[in-house]
Protein backbone atom coordinates (compact mmCIF):
# COMPACT_ATOMS: atom_id res chain seq x y z
CA UNK A 1 0.00 0.00 0.00
CA UNK A 2 2.82 2.61 0.84
CA UNK A 3 4.11 1.26 -2.37
CA UNK A 4 1.50 2.75 -4.03
CA UNK A 5 2.04 6.53 -3.23
CA UNK A 6 6.11 6.15 -2.52
CA UNK A 7 6.29 9.91 -4.05
CA UNK A 8 4.53 12.10 -2.50
CA UNK A 9 4.72 11.89 1.88
CA UNK A 10 8.87 12.54 1.28
CA UNK A 11 10.21 15.92 2.52
CA UNK A 12 9.87 18.05 -0.19
CA UNK A 13 11.75 21.70 -0.60
CA UNK A 14 9.73 25.01 0.84
CA UNK A 15 9.92 26.76 -2.70
CA UNK A 16 8.29 23.73 -3.81
CA UNK A 17 5.38 23.28 -1.72
CA UNK A 18 5.00 27.29 -1.91
CA UNK A 19 4.60 26.62 -5.52
CA UNK A 20 1.08 26.93 -7.12
CA UNK A 21 0.50 22.41 -8.61
CA UNK A 22 -0.38 24.27 -11.95
CA UNK A 23 3.45 25.13 -11.98
CA UNK A 24 4.44 22.06 -11.73
CA UNK A 25 2.06 20.35 -14.02
CA UNK A 26 2.56 23.22 -16.96
CA UNK A 27 5.97 23.00 -16.30
CA UNK A 28 5.80 19.06 -17.54
CA UNK A 29 4.21 19.55 -20.11
CA UNK A 30 6.08 22.31 -21.39
CA UNK A 31 9.53 19.95 -20.93
CA UNK A 32 7.58 17.28 -22.67
CA UNK A 33 6.41 19.34 -25.82
CA UNK A 34 10.09 20.72 -26.08
CA UNK A 35 12.15 17.23 -25.18
CA UNK A 36 10.45 15.12 -28.11
CA UNK A 37 11.02 17.95 -30.40
CA UNK A 38 14.87 17.80 -29.70
CA UNK A 39 16.73 15.44 -31.97
CA UNK A 40 20.42 16.36 -31.37
CA UNK A 41 22.07 13.83 -28.96
CA UNK A 42 24.32 16.43 -27.35
CA UNK A 43 21.18 18.74 -26.53
CA UNK A 44 19.25 15.64 -25.30
CA UNK A 45 22.00 14.79 -22.70
CA UNK A 46 21.81 18.38 -21.60
CA UNK A 47 18.35 17.69 -21.15
CA UNK A 48 18.87 14.53 -19.05
CA UNK A 49 21.42 16.32 -16.99
CA UNK A 50 19.01 19.23 -16.01
CA UNK A 51 16.18 16.88 -14.94
CA UNK A 52 18.35 14.95 -13.29
CA UNK A 53 19.89 17.83 -11.16
CA UNK A 54 15.79 18.92 -10.55
CA UNK A 55 15.12 15.34 -9.56
CA UNK A 56 17.83 15.79 -6.93
CA UNK A 57 16.69 19.69 -5.81
CA UNK A 58 12.91 17.99 -5.53
CA UNK A 59 14.54 15.62 -3.32
CA UNK A 60 13.65 12.55 -5.00
CA UNK A 61 15.48 9.81 -3.75
CA UNK A 62 17.83 8.20 -6.51
CA UNK A 63 16.57 4.71 -5.49
CA UNK A 64 12.91 5.48 -5.55
CA UNK A 65 13.73 6.91 -9.48
CA UNK A 66 15.71 3.59 -9.83
CA UNK A 67 12.47 1.84 -8.84
CA UNK A 68 9.76 3.79 -10.47
CA UNK A 69 12.34 3.98 -13.55
CA UNK A 70 13.30 -0.32 -14.04
CA UNK A 71 9.77 -1.25 -15.77
CA UNK A 72 10.61 1.64 -18.00
CA UNK A 73 14.07 1.09 -18.65
CA UNK A 74 12.98 -2.54 -19.51
CA UNK A 75 10.94 -1.15 -22.27
CA UNK A 76 13.89 1.47 -23.36
CA UNK A 77 16.50 -2.02 -23.55
CA UNK A 78 14.28 -3.56 -26.38
CA UNK A 79 14.09 -0.13 -28.28
CA UNK A 80 17.92 -0.40 -27.94
CA UNK A 81 18.50 -3.64 -29.31
CA UNK A 82 15.60 -3.24 -32.11
CA UNK A 83 15.82 0.12 -33.66
CA UNK A 84 19.50 -0.17 -34.95
CA UNK A 85 18.76 -3.16 -36.92
CA UNK A 86 15.44 -1.82 -38.39
CA UNK A 87 17.20 1.31 -39.82
CA UNK A 88 19.50 1.05 -43.24
CA UNK A 89 22.96 2.81 -43.32
CA UNK A 90 26.18 2.44 -42.47
CA UNK A 91 26.97 -1.18 -41.09
CA UNK A 92 28.47 -1.46 -37.37
CA UNK A 93 27.38 -5.38 -36.66
CA UNK A 94 26.27 -8.38 -39.16
CA UNK A 95 23.89 -10.89 -37.73
CA UNK A 96 22.50 -13.49 -40.20
CA UNK A 97 20.46 -11.31 -42.86
CA UNK A 98 20.32 -8.76 -40.01
CA UNK A 99 22.48 -5.41 -40.09
CA UNK A 100 22.86 -2.87 -37.28
CA UNK A 101 23.62 0.62 -38.48
CA UNK A 102 25.06 3.30 -36.93
CA UNK A 103 22.37 5.87 -38.34
CA UNK A 104 19.67 3.31 -36.31
CA UNK A 105 21.91 3.33 -33.26
CA UNK A 106 21.88 7.00 -33.25
CA UNK A 107 17.68 7.07 -33.99
CA UNK A 108 17.89 4.82 -30.36
CA UNK A 109 19.84 7.02 -28.00
CA UNK A 110 17.57 9.83 -29.38
CA UNK A 111 14.45 7.73 -28.33
CA UNK A 112 16.08 6.69 -25.41
CA UNK A 113 17.18 9.73 -24.22
CA UNK A 114 13.79 11.65 -25.35
CA UNK A 115 12.29 9.15 -23.29
CA UNK A 116 14.06 8.94 -20.08
CA UNK A 117 14.47 13.10 -20.14
CA UNK A 118 9.98 13.01 -20.19
CA UNK A 119 9.69 10.32 -17.35
CA UNK A 120 12.28 11.81 -15.07
CA UNK A 121 10.78 15.32 -15.31
CA UNK A 122 7.37 14.43 -15.03
CA UNK A 123 8.50 11.98 -12.04
CA UNK A 124 10.08 15.17 -10.48
CA UNK A 125 7.85 17.66 -11.04
CA UNK A 126 4.03 15.94 -11.14
CA UNK A 127 4.78 12.19 -9.19
CA UNK A 128 5.85 14.60 -6.35
CA UNK A 129 2.72 15.66 -6.03
CA UNK A 130 -0.52 14.52 -3.68
CA UNK A 131 -2.73 12.81 -6.65
CA UNK A 132 -5.39 14.63 -5.11
CA UNK A 133 -3.73 17.99 -5.21
CA UNK A 134 -2.68 16.88 -8.80
CA UNK A 135 -6.67 16.21 -9.58
CA UNK A 136 -7.24 20.06 -7.80
CA UNK A 137 -4.35 21.43 -10.23
CA UNK A 138 -6.00 19.26 -13.23
CA UNK A 139 -9.22 20.90 -12.84
CA UNK A 140 -8.05 24.25 -12.55
CA UNK A 141 -6.15 24.15 -15.76
CA UNK A 142 -9.52 23.28 -17.23
CA UNK A 143 -9.34 19.93 -18.15
CA UNK A 144 -12.73 18.25 -18.36
CA UNK A 145 -14.63 17.99 -15.31
CA UNK A 146 -15.54 14.12 -15.77
CA UNK A 147 -11.80 13.38 -16.59
CA UNK A 148 -10.75 15.39 -13.54
CA UNK A 149 -13.44 13.22 -11.69
CA UNK A 150 -12.79 10.17 -12.84
CA UNK A 151 -9.13 10.74 -11.95
CA UNK A 152 -10.27 11.38 -8.52
CA UNK A 153 -12.66 8.62 -7.92
CA UNK A 154 -9.76 6.25 -9.20
CA UNK A 155 -7.52 7.62 -6.69
CA UNK A 156 -10.02 7.65 -3.86
CA UNK A 157 -10.88 3.90 -4.58
CA UNK A 158 -7.60 1.96 -6.24
CA UNK A 159 -6.83 1.22 -2.60
CA UNK A 160 -10.10 -0.50 -1.43
CA UNK A 161 -9.70 -2.44 -4.31
CA UNK A 162 -5.98 -3.42 -3.74
CA UNK A 163 -7.37 -4.24 -0.09
CA UNK A 164 -10.07 -6.28 -1.54
CA UNK A 165 -7.57 -7.95 -3.74
CA UNK A 166 -5.29 -8.46 -1.31
CA UNK A 167 -8.02 -9.94 1.22
CA UNK A 168 -9.10 -12.31 -1.66
CA UNK A 169 -5.86 -13.53 -2.44
CA UNK A 170 -5.11 -14.11 1.44
CA UNK A 171 -8.10 -16.36 1.48
CA UNK A 172 -6.53 -18.59 -1.28
CA UNK A 173 -3.13 -18.64 0.08
CA UNK A 174 -4.81 -19.99 3.65
CA UNK A 175 -6.78 -22.44 1.58
CA UNK A 176 -3.31 -23.81 0.29
CA UNK A 177 -3.60 -22.07 -2.71
CA UNK A 178 0.06 -22.24 -4.40
CA UNK A 179 0.04 -20.46 -8.09
CA UNK A 180 1.57 -22.57 -10.49
CA UNK A 181 1.00 -23.19 -14.68
CA UNK A 182 -1.74 -25.39 -14.89
CA UNK A 183 -5.21 -25.24 -15.55
CA UNK A 184 -6.31 -24.79 -11.80
CA UNK A 185 -4.43 -21.95 -11.22
CA UNK A 186 -5.72 -20.26 -14.11
CA UNK A 187 -9.12 -21.01 -13.25
CA UNK A 188 -8.77 -19.99 -10.17
CA UNK A 189 -7.27 -16.27 -11.22
CA UNK A 190 -10.03 -16.43 -13.02
CA UNK A 191 -12.53 -16.68 -10.33
CA UNK A 192 -10.48 -13.77 -8.58
CA UNK A 193 -10.80 -11.37 -11.20
CA UNK A 194 -14.29 -11.75 -11.76
CA UNK A 195 -15.02 -11.82 -8.02
CA UNK A 196 -13.18 -8.68 -7.91
CA UNK A 197 -15.34 -7.24 -10.65
CA UNK A 198 -18.29 -8.02 -9.10
CA UNK A 199 -17.43 -6.49 -6.16
CA UNK A 200 -16.31 -3.58 -7.69
CA UNK A 201 -19.57 -3.08 -9.38
CA UNK A 202 -21.29 -3.86 -6.38
CA UNK A 203 -19.64 -0.77 -4.45
CA UNK A 204 -20.06 1.32 -7.28
CA UNK A 205 -24.00 0.82 -6.86
CA UNK A 206 -23.16 1.28 -3.11
CA UNK A 207 -20.94 4.73 -3.86
CA UNK A 208 -24.37 6.03 -6.14
CA UNK A 209 -26.59 5.21 -3.17
CA UNK A 210 -24.71 7.20 -0.53
CA UNK A 211 -24.27 10.23 -2.87
CA UNK A 212 -28.12 10.00 -3.83
CA UNK A 213 -28.25 9.65 0.16
CA UNK A 214 -26.80 13.18 -0.27
CA UNK A 215 -28.58 14.77 -2.80
CA UNK A 216 -26.37 14.03 -5.59
CA UNK A 217 -27.84 15.44 -8.64
CA UNK A 218 -24.90 15.44 -11.23
CA UNK A 219 -22.09 17.83 -10.06
CA UNK A 220 -19.21 17.42 -8.60
CA UNK A 221 -17.59 19.87 -5.98
CA UNK A 222 -13.80 20.95 -5.65
CA UNK A 223 -12.82 23.08 -3.11
CA UNK A 224 -9.63 24.83 -4.24
CA UNK A 225 -8.95 27.83 -3.14
CA UNK A 226 -4.70 28.24 -4.15
CA UNK A 227 -4.62 31.73 -5.76
CA UNK A 228 -1.99 32.08 -8.59
CA UNK A 229 0.42 34.49 -7.15
CA UNK A 230 3.53 36.32 -8.99
CA UNK A 231 6.36 34.39 -7.34
CA UNK A 232 4.17 31.11 -9.91
CA UNK A 233 4.70 33.37 -13.14
CA UNK A 234 8.32 33.92 -12.10
CA UNK A 235 8.58 30.06 -11.85
CA UNK A 236 6.67 29.51 -14.99
CA UNK A 237 8.61 31.77 -16.85
CA UNK A 238 12.00 30.44 -15.91
CA UNK A 239 11.26 27.00 -16.94
CA UNK A 240 10.18 28.54 -20.16
CA UNK A 241 13.47 30.26 -20.62
CA UNK A 242 15.33 26.82 -19.97
CA UNK A 243 13.44 25.14 -22.96
CA UNK A 244 13.78 27.76 -24.92
CA UNK A 245 17.54 27.59 -24.49
CA UNK A 246 17.48 24.24 -25.14
CA UNK A 247 15.48 24.80 -28.77
CA UNK A 248 17.78 27.94 -29.80
CA UNK A 249 20.77 25.20 -28.93
CA UNK A 250 18.81 22.57 -30.86
CA UNK A 251 18.81 25.02 -33.77
CA UNK A 252 22.25 26.18 -33.83
CA UNK A 253 24.02 22.71 -33.92
CA UNK B 1 -52.77 12.13 17.68
CA UNK B 2 -49.10 12.78 17.23
CA UNK B 3 -48.28 11.57 13.50
CA UNK B 4 -45.48 9.67 12.54
CA UNK B 5 -42.32 10.96 10.73
CA UNK B 6 -42.28 7.83 8.65
CA UNK B 7 -44.43 5.43 8.05
CA UNK B 8 -44.39 2.32 6.21
CA UNK B 9 -48.01 0.52 5.02
CA UNK B 10 -47.99 -3.06 4.18
CA UNK B 11 -44.63 -3.10 2.38
CA UNK B 12 -43.24 -5.93 0.53
CA UNK B 13 -40.33 -6.70 -1.09
CA UNK B 14 -38.79 -9.25 -3.28
CA UNK B 15 -35.55 -9.86 -4.26
CA UNK B 16 -34.86 -11.78 -7.29
CA UNK B 17 -38.45 -13.21 -6.74
CA UNK B 18 -37.26 -14.53 -3.52
CA UNK B 19 -39.77 -12.63 -1.04
CA UNK B 20 -37.52 -11.05 1.85
CA UNK B 21 -40.23 -9.60 3.74
CA UNK B 22 -44.20 -9.16 3.33
CA UNK B 23 -46.55 -6.78 4.61
CA UNK B 24 -44.25 -4.62 6.95
CA UNK B 25 -46.01 -1.80 9.08
CA UNK B 26 -44.08 0.87 10.80
CA UNK B 27 -44.88 3.79 12.30
CA UNK B 28 -41.31 5.94 13.62
CA UNK B 29 -42.46 8.89 15.70
CA UNK B 30 -40.52 12.21 16.49
CA UNK B 31 -37.75 11.83 19.12
CA UNK B 32 -37.67 8.05 19.71
CA UNK B 33 -34.82 5.81 18.90
CA UNK B 34 -35.99 2.71 17.36
CA UNK B 35 -33.96 -0.38 17.10
CA UNK B 36 -34.83 -2.67 14.19
CA UNK B 37 -33.00 -6.03 14.92
CA UNK B 38 -33.36 -9.35 12.90
CA UNK B 39 -31.09 -12.35 11.86
CA UNK B 40 -28.43 -11.89 8.63
CA UNK B 41 -30.03 -11.22 5.73
CA UNK B 42 -33.36 -10.46 7.75
CA UNK B 43 -33.68 -7.32 5.45
CA UNK B 44 -32.63 -4.79 7.91
CA UNK B 45 -30.16 -2.57 5.74
CA UNK B 46 -33.16 -3.00 2.89
CA UNK B 47 -35.71 -1.48 5.39
CA UNK B 48 -33.30 1.49 5.65
CA UNK B 49 -32.87 1.80 2.02
CA UNK B 50 -36.51 1.61 1.02
CA UNK B 51 -36.99 4.68 3.63
CA UNK B 52 -34.96 6.83 1.45
CA UNK B 53 -36.02 5.14 -2.26
CA UNK B 54 -33.04 3.72 -2.66
CA UNK B 55 -34.46 0.79 -3.62
CA UNK B 56 -38.57 0.42 -4.82
CA UNK B 57 -40.88 -1.57 -2.77
CA UNK B 58 -42.74 -4.79 -4.52
CA UNK B 59 -46.18 -3.46 -2.87
CA UNK B 60 -47.07 -0.83 -0.08
CA UNK B 61 -46.90 2.89 0.81
CA UNK B 62 -44.08 4.52 2.15
CA UNK B 63 -45.26 7.97 3.77
CA UNK B 64 -42.59 10.34 4.94
CA UNK B 65 -42.91 13.75 6.72
CA UNK B 66 -46.75 14.10 6.02
CA UNK B 67 -46.63 13.13 2.51
CA UNK B 68 -46.76 9.57 0.29
CA UNK B 69 -43.74 9.08 -1.31
CA UNK B 70 -43.32 7.22 -4.49
CA UNK B 71 -40.50 8.38 -7.19
CA UNK B 72 -37.32 9.44 -7.16
CA UNK B 73 -37.91 13.46 -6.78
CA UNK B 74 -40.26 12.67 -4.04
CA UNK B 75 -37.36 10.97 -2.60
CA UNK B 76 -35.06 13.19 -3.22
CA UNK B 77 -36.71 15.51 -0.36
CA UNK B 78 -36.76 12.59 1.95
CA UNK B 79 -32.98 11.60 1.74
CA UNK B 80 -32.90 15.40 2.76
CA UNK B 81 -34.30 14.85 6.11
CA UNK B 82 -33.86 11.14 6.71
CA UNK B 83 -29.75 10.73 6.87
CA UNK B 84 -28.67 7.41 6.27
CA UNK B 85 -25.27 6.01 7.34
CA UNK B 86 -23.81 3.36 5.45
CA UNK B 87 -22.31 0.27 7.29
CA UNK B 88 -18.93 0.53 5.21
CA UNK B 89 -17.29 4.26 5.02
CA UNK B 90 -15.83 3.66 2.33
CA UNK B 91 -18.88 3.60 0.02
CA UNK B 92 -19.66 6.75 1.63
CA UNK B 93 -17.13 8.97 1.61
CA UNK B 94 -15.64 9.46 -2.39
CA UNK B 95 -14.10 12.89 -2.43
CA UNK B 96 -10.87 13.70 -2.18
CA UNK B 97 -10.84 15.53 1.14
CA UNK B 98 -12.51 15.35 3.89
CA UNK B 99 -13.78 18.97 3.59
CA UNK B 100 -15.10 18.37 0.16
CA UNK B 101 -16.80 15.18 1.53
CA UNK B 102 -18.11 17.24 4.29
CA UNK B 103 -19.63 20.22 1.85
CA UNK B 104 -20.71 17.69 -0.72
CA UNK B 105 -24.55 16.81 0.74
CA UNK B 106 -24.82 20.87 1.86
CA UNK B 107 -23.90 21.86 -1.67
CA UNK B 108 -26.19 19.82 -3.44
CA UNK B 109 -28.99 21.38 -1.20
CA UNK B 110 -28.53 24.79 -3.02
CA UNK B 111 -25.74 26.06 -0.29
CA UNK B 112 -23.40 28.75 -1.29
CA UNK B 113 -19.86 27.96 -0.77
CA UNK B 114 -19.13 29.90 2.21
CA UNK B 115 -22.29 28.68 3.88
CA UNK B 116 -21.61 24.97 2.98
CA UNK B 117 -18.13 25.61 4.51
CA UNK B 118 -19.06 27.33 7.89
CA UNK B 119 -21.67 23.93 7.79
CA UNK B 120 -19.13 21.27 7.59
CA UNK B 121 -16.48 23.27 10.10
CA UNK B 122 -19.30 23.13 12.65
CA UNK B 123 -20.18 20.10 12.01
CA UNK B 124 -16.35 18.63 11.97
CA UNK B 125 -16.00 20.31 15.51
CA UNK B 126 -19.38 18.94 16.42
CA UNK B 127 -18.10 15.04 16.03
CA UNK B 128 -14.32 16.29 17.38
CA UNK B 129 -12.50 16.40 14.18
CA UNK B 130 -11.90 20.32 14.16
CA UNK B 131 -7.91 19.67 12.18
CA UNK B 132 -10.00 16.83 9.56
CA UNK B 133 -11.04 19.43 7.09
CA UNK B 134 -7.43 19.11 4.86
CA UNK B 135 -7.04 15.30 5.40
CA UNK B 136 -7.30 12.75 2.71
CA UNK B 137 -9.84 10.47 3.06
CA UNK B 138 -8.75 7.22 2.05
CA UNK B 139 -5.61 8.20 4.60
CA UNK B 140 -8.09 7.90 7.56
CA UNK B 141 -8.15 4.93 9.97
CA UNK B 142 -11.47 3.34 10.13
CA UNK B 143 -13.07 4.82 13.32
CA UNK B 144 -12.08 8.38 11.67
CA UNK B 145 -13.63 7.36 8.28
CA UNK B 146 -17.00 6.91 10.65
CA UNK B 147 -16.93 9.75 12.05
CA UNK B 148 -16.53 11.55 9.12
CA UNK B 149 -19.12 9.26 7.47
CA UNK B 150 -21.54 10.93 10.27
CA UNK B 151 -20.43 14.28 9.77
CA UNK B 152 -21.48 14.53 6.34
CA UNK B 153 -24.55 12.80 6.94
CA UNK B 154 -25.18 15.72 9.95
CA UNK B 155 -24.15 18.31 7.61
CA UNK B 156 -26.97 17.82 5.98
CA UNK B 157 -28.81 18.65 9.02
CA UNK B 158 -31.41 16.12 9.40
CA UNK B 159 -34.29 15.07 11.50
CA UNK B 160 -34.02 11.63 10.97
CA UNK B 161 -31.26 9.60 11.31
CA UNK B 162 -30.94 5.76 9.85
CA UNK B 163 -27.87 3.78 11.42
CA UNK B 164 -26.56 0.79 9.44
CA UNK B 165 -24.72 -1.06 11.63
CA UNK B 166 -22.59 2.16 13.13
CA UNK B 167 -20.38 0.37 15.64
CA UNK B 168 -19.63 -2.67 12.83
CA UNK B 169 -15.99 -2.98 12.33
CA UNK B 170 -14.69 -0.83 15.54
CA UNK B 171 -12.12 -0.96 18.40
CA UNK B 172 -13.16 -0.36 21.57
CA UNK B 173 -11.96 3.31 21.34
CA UNK B 174 -13.72 4.10 18.27
CA UNK B 175 -16.73 2.58 19.46
CA UNK B 176 -17.03 4.21 22.56
CA UNK B 177 -16.43 7.80 20.84
CA UNK B 178 -18.81 7.54 18.13
CA UNK B 179 -22.29 5.91 20.70
CA UNK B 180 -21.48 8.95 23.00
CA UNK B 181 -21.56 11.34 20.08
CA UNK B 182 -24.70 9.21 19.08
CA UNK B 183 -25.66 9.81 22.58
CA UNK B 184 -25.34 13.25 22.96
CA UNK B 185 -27.71 13.82 18.90
CA UNK B 186 -31.60 15.26 19.68
CA UNK B 187 -32.22 13.60 16.51
CA UNK B 188 -34.62 11.02 15.37
CA UNK B 189 -32.75 7.53 15.05
CA UNK B 190 -33.86 4.27 13.32
CA UNK B 191 -30.73 2.08 14.64
CA UNK B 192 -29.88 -1.31 13.07
CA UNK B 193 -27.37 -3.69 15.03
CA UNK B 194 -26.18 -6.85 16.45
CA UNK B 195 -24.71 -5.13 19.45
CA UNK B 196 -27.24 -5.43 22.93
CA UNK B 197 -24.93 -3.27 24.52
CA UNK B 198 -25.50 -0.55 22.01
CA UNK B 199 -29.30 -1.01 21.69
CA UNK B 200 -29.82 -0.68 25.69
CA UNK B 201 -27.95 2.57 25.84
CA UNK B 202 -29.78 3.85 22.61
CA UNK B 203 -32.84 2.44 21.70
CA UNK B 204 -36.43 3.36 23.35
CA UNK B 205 -38.06 0.74 21.57
CA UNK B 206 -37.39 -2.00 19.60
CA UNK B 207 -38.79 -4.27 16.46
CA UNK B 208 -37.95 -7.22 14.96
CA UNK B 209 -37.66 -8.70 11.40
CA UNK B 210 -38.45 -12.07 11.70
CA UNK B 211 -40.12 -15.03 9.79
CA UNK B 212 -40.35 -12.51 6.94
CA UNK B 213 -42.40 -9.69 8.70
CA UNK B 214 -42.15 -7.05 11.23
CA UNK B 215 -42.78 -7.12 14.36
CA UNK B 216 -43.12 -5.11 17.42
CA UNK B 217 -40.52 -6.61 20.22
CA UNK B 218 -40.56 -6.17 24.14
CA UNK B 219 -37.21 -5.36 25.17
CA UNK B 220 -36.04 -5.89 29.32
CA UNK B 221 -33.39 -6.37 31.12
CA UNK B 222 -33.72 -8.51 34.26
CA UNK B 223 -31.19 -9.22 36.40
CA UNK B 224 -29.51 -13.19 36.72
CA UNK B 225 -28.25 -14.03 39.84
CA UNK B 226 -25.31 -16.25 39.54
CA UNK B 227 -22.08 -16.50 39.51
CA UNK B 228 -19.54 -15.97 36.80
CA UNK B 229 -16.36 -14.61 35.97
CA UNK B 230 -15.34 -11.29 33.57
CA UNK B 231 -13.05 -11.46 30.82
CA UNK B 232 -10.83 -8.69 31.58
CA UNK B 233 -8.21 -7.98 28.73
CA UNK B 234 -5.10 -5.57 29.29
CA UNK B 235 -1.35 -5.55 29.00
CA UNK B 236 0.12 -8.05 30.83
CA UNK B 237 3.01 -5.35 32.50
CA UNK B 238 -0.47 -3.45 33.90
CA UNK B 239 -1.84 -6.56 35.95
CA UNK B 240 -0.39 -5.04 39.43
CA UNK B 241 -2.35 -1.56 39.16
CA UNK B 242 -5.18 -3.12 38.05
CA UNK B 243 -8.39 -3.51 40.34
CA UNK B 244 -10.17 -6.69 40.53
CA UNK B 245 -13.06 -6.29 41.93
CA UNK B 246 -14.24 -9.77 43.93
CA UNK B 247 -17.74 -9.19 44.69
CA UNK B 248 -19.93 -11.27 42.65
CA UNK B 249 -21.29 -8.86 40.06
CA UNK B 250 -24.78 -8.73 39.53
CA UNK B 251 -25.56 -9.88 35.79
CA UNK B 252 -27.84 -7.80 33.63
CA UNK B 253 -28.47 -9.59 30.53
CA UNK B 254 -30.47 -7.92 27.93
CA UNK B 255 -33.54 -9.45 26.48
CA UNK B 256 -35.05 -8.80 23.15
CA UNK B 257 -37.82 -10.79 21.68
CA UNK B 258 -41.67 -10.55 20.54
Amino acid sequence: MSELFLLSSQAQPRWLTACDPRVRVLAALLLALVTVSLSQPLVLVIALALVLILSRAVNLGFNTLLKRLLAFESFMLLVLLFIPFSIPGDSILQLGSLTASWQGLERALVIVLRANTVVIGLLSLVGTLEPEVLGHALARLRVPDKLVHLFLLTVRYVSVLLDEYQRLRLAMRARAFVAGSNRHTWRSFGWLIGMLLVRSMHRSQRILAAMKCRGFHGRFYLLDNSVWQTRDSLATGLCVLVLTCLLVLENSL
Amino acid sequence: MIKPLIQLEGISFEYLNHPVFRNVNLQLFSGETLALVGGNGSGKSTLLQLIVGLQPPTSGRIIAFGKERSNESHFRQVRARAGLLFQDSDDQLFCPTVMEDVTFGPLNLGKSEEEALAIAEITLASVGLTDFSGRITHKLSGGEKRLVALATVLAMEPEVLLLDEPTNGLDEQAEKRLVELLESLDQTMVLVSHDRSLIERLATRAVLLQDNTLVDAVMHSHPHHHTHSHLHIHAAKHTSDHEHNDDVPEHADHHLHD
